[in-house]
């Protein structure tokens, strides 16, 4: 599904991102821990397509196709997705027109007719729901004074009517209570396929008490320096993460 | 839906030239003797059959046209206007006797009607919408005439109204905009062809919206519209125009005078759609949309709201203004500006408080793209007769790229010490995280941008009718294409 090799990235002559190599396969779901400023959200950013960074070195394959070769719509269209750790505001742009937005470029991609108005409603109305969402706040402006935990429900409901192939949720367990955390893992897990694969990155070994991964890596300085299965998490949990780096060097 | 798949089917098969209407009509025309002359003011009337009194007061206007400097244009950049080059009357040789009924309306017209989305048969027509066509100088079709006319409402061309409601038309014709105004408004009142007229009697909800279609079909042809509402004690009218013309490589002039009048406790919204050919990218060709929009709330507790989305245009000049001259009256303005490649637009509004426990507000949101400049230029101005007024102004700019300009010019005018005026203003660029959080929902580039630019002018939008606040979205994002590379 998704191949990183060797990927160096900078932004503005600064390395960031020095060799990371990550394979993904079809319905596997990889978490991705790391402490500040090591290069996840950079990451997440890079595969998305946005602008700004400089690919020194490496590739990246997706579905046999050359990731660095697509437009930004052109990689979600083919199903990329990234819940995005700080969600965007567009004022005067009704949540639910932007979801119906959203789902027609979709369409429209694939060679669809648009959506169809009831279909759409059903749709919305049930995911929504599952979510905890409330149809008053389909009503108001994207993202426009959500809460913090709100904005990471949204980017779940997103990916919930678009059903990507290969999400990325960068740290949408962050800001979230202890049923949110609940209801959004209940929402990928709903998601979760032998078809789709996930890249979760997460501060915290308790978010993957939900969402079970089939692996977990550790990045630091731009680099993976260590992979396991969930008992790594624990470990991390207990001993900090200096303390594995060293290990691992 | 469906139509919004057309649209951009056929925009996009316009290939590099973006302008959907850019069509024109082959047809017989008669056309008033090139130039601009006492000639061409009496050869006008004479095509019309105008009684005396309207000749001479054309003639009048003609006289002060010609003594009047012309406007000075502060941020525009506007080429010496050759008024020889023009011609100012053109008719359709088929409408010469005006039909009686659509059948005997030209057929091309009638095509040229459907190509812009305006069907004129009275069954195919728009719920709830009657239309006036303005093709060129005449006015070409009014439908629903039977509905209202029962209701005493008046809806016709001002050419008819001059012959069949003299007294209405010399009453308030000019009592608006007088003649020596500026030297636009002594042009149009010389030249004048064709426009609207409404008169919504006492009492009376005009259940329907009343719009009217202008189009310029005809070479080096000015069109110099007049249109005149009034609105009588207790009634209310919602009117609405809309614009295309065919590309042309040459300029082509537009010079509209609109009047309003609202009386005792009336309401009058107004709201135009234009979108006059911009000209190519390299700024060539294009309409020169020169206005002069002008309404008074004359009674008490009257109210008058603009709201305009001027997408078209290769210069925009226009200032839809309100006088508030009722105690209790209430003026609003609601626009949207968008200029791209090397349009040029400088619009904005005028709110003159005169009575008492007036208000006004004033909302404009300014687009601009490519090379195009786009100025908000206001004036609020408060006299001191007007105790207890205030003013709520807000201009907001969005800059799509490095190389366009915004500027907000406004004037404030307070002789009034317990009025209150607040102004907020904003200039933003168009954000890039916005962008691509949108892209990286699967929208490309330009829908993403008309999305963002849809959400930046809603306050304004939504205060369209209905029937054509979809098509007013379309507008926007059509309008911006190109705008990101
Ligand atoms: N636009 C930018 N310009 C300069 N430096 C940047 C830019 N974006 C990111 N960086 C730097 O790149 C590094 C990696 O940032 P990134 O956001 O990828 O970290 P992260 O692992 O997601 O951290 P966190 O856990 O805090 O979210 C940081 O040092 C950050 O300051
Ligand atoms: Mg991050």
């Amino acid at each position: 599904m998704l191949k990183i090799d060797n990927l160096h990235v900078s932004i503005e002559g600064k390395q960031i991102i020095k060799g990371l190599n990550l394979t993904i396969n079809k319905g596997e779901v990889h978490a991705l821990m790391g402490p500040n400023g090591s290069g996840k959200s950079t990451l997440s950013y890079v595969l998305s397509g946005k602008e700004g960074y400089e690919i020194d070195k490496g590739a990246i394959e997706y579905n046999g196709k050359n990731l660095l070769d697509l437009d930004v719509d052109e990689r979600a269209n083919l199903g990329l997705f990234l819940a995005f750790q700080y969600p965007m505001e567009i004022p005067g742009v009704q949540t639910s027109f932007f979801l119906k937005t959203a789902i027609n470029s979709k369409r429209k991609f694939l060679g669809l007719p648009e959506v169809d108005a009831l279909e759409f409603a059903k749709l919305i109305r049930s995911q929504a729901e599952d979510l905890g969402i409330s149809s008053e706040m389909l009503k108001r402006d994207l993202n426009v004074n959500y809460s913090g935990g709100e904005k990471k429900k949204q980017e779940i409901l997103q990916m919930s009517i678009l059903k990507p192939d290969m999400a990325i949720l960068d740290e949408t367990d962050s800001g979230l209570d202890i049923d949110a955390l609940r209801i959004v893992s209940e929402g990928v897990n709903k998601l979760r396929s032998k078809q789709n694969s996930f890249l979760v990155i997460t501060h915290y070994q308790r978010l993957l008490n939900y969402i079970k991964p089939d692996y977990v890596h550790i990045i630091a300085d731009g680099r993976i320096v260590k992979s396991g299965d969930f008992t790594l998490a624990l470990e991390l949990e207990e001993k900090g993460y200096e303390d594995i780096s060293k290990i691992a060097s | 839906m469906a139509a919004t798949e057309q649209t951009i089917k056929q925009v996009n098969s316009l290939g590099n030239s973006e302008y959907k209407y850019g069509f024109s009509t082959e047809l017989d025309e008669i056309k008033a003797p090139k130039g601009l002359s006492e000639e061409t003011v009496r050869f006008i009337s004479a095509q019309k059959n105008e009684p005396d009194w309207m000749l001479d007061w054309r003639l009048n206007a003609f006289k002060v046209f010609n003594k009047l400097p012309k406007p000075n244009w502060a941020k525009l950049n506007i080429p010496d206007i050759d008024y020889q080059d023009y011609y100012y009357y053109s008719s359709p040789k088929s409408l010469k006797d005006k039909p009686k009924s659509l059948d005997e309306i030209d057929p091309e017209i009638l095509k040229t009607y459907e190509k812009l989305g305006i069907p004129l048969k009275e069954q195919k027509i728009l719920s709830g919408v009657a239309v006036d066509a303005v093709f060129d100088s005449v006015s070409v079709a009014t439908t629903y005439k039977k509905q209202l006319n029962d209701l005493g409402i008046i809806f016709c061309s001002i050419s008819e109204a001059i012959q069949e409601h003299p007294d209405l038309v010399k009453k308030y014709i000019g009592s608006v905009i007088p003649v020596s105004d500026h030297s636009f408004a002594a042009l149009n009142s010389a030249v004048f062809t064709d426009g609207s007229f409404v008169y919504i009697p006492e009492g009376v909800r005009c259940p329907v919206e009343l719009s009217t279609y202008f189009r310029i079909n005809a070479i080096n042809t000015g069109q110099f519209e007049r249109t005149l509402i009034i609105a009588d004690k207790n009634s209310y009218v919602s009117y609405l125009e809309g614009c295309t013309a065919p590309m042309r490589d040459e300029n082509q002039l537009h010079a509209a005078n609109v009047e309003l009048i609202a009386l005792d406790n009336a309401e009058i919204k107004y709201s135009t759609v234009q979108n006059w050919y911009p000209g190519d990218r390299e700024g060539k060709g294009g309409i020169y949309n020169f206005v002069t929009k002008r309404g008074v709330c004359r009674g008490n507790s009257s109210k008058i709201s603009w709201t305009q989305v001027e997408t078209g245009s290769a210069i925009t000049w226009k200032y839809p203004s309100c006088i508030l001259q009722g105690d209790n009256s209430k003026g609003e303005f609601y626009s949207v500006a968008i200029t791209n490649n090397k349009q040029q637009a400088d619009t904005g509004t005028k709110m003159i408080h005169l009575g008492k426990n007036t208000s006004s507000k004033i909302i404009s949101k300014g687009i601009s793209a490519g090379k195009a400049q786009n100025t908000y230029r206001g004036l609020v101005s408060i006299n001191s007769r007007a105790s207890n007024s205030r003013n709520f102004t807000q201009c907001d700019s969005l800059l799509i790229g490095n190389k366009c300009g915004a500027h907000t010019v406004p004037y404030i005018e307070s002789s009034n010490a317990d009025s209150i005026i607040e102004h907020e203003a904003t200039t933003s660029k168009i954000n890039e995280d916005q962008l691509f959080y949108c892209m990286q929902r699967g929208l490309n580039s330009e829908d993403a941008v008309g999305l963002i630019v849809n959400g930046f002018c809603k306050e304004v939008l939504q205060h369209l009718p209905m029937e054509f606040a979809v098509e007013a979205q379309k507008l926007v994002a059509i309008s911006l294409e190109g705008s990101v590379g």
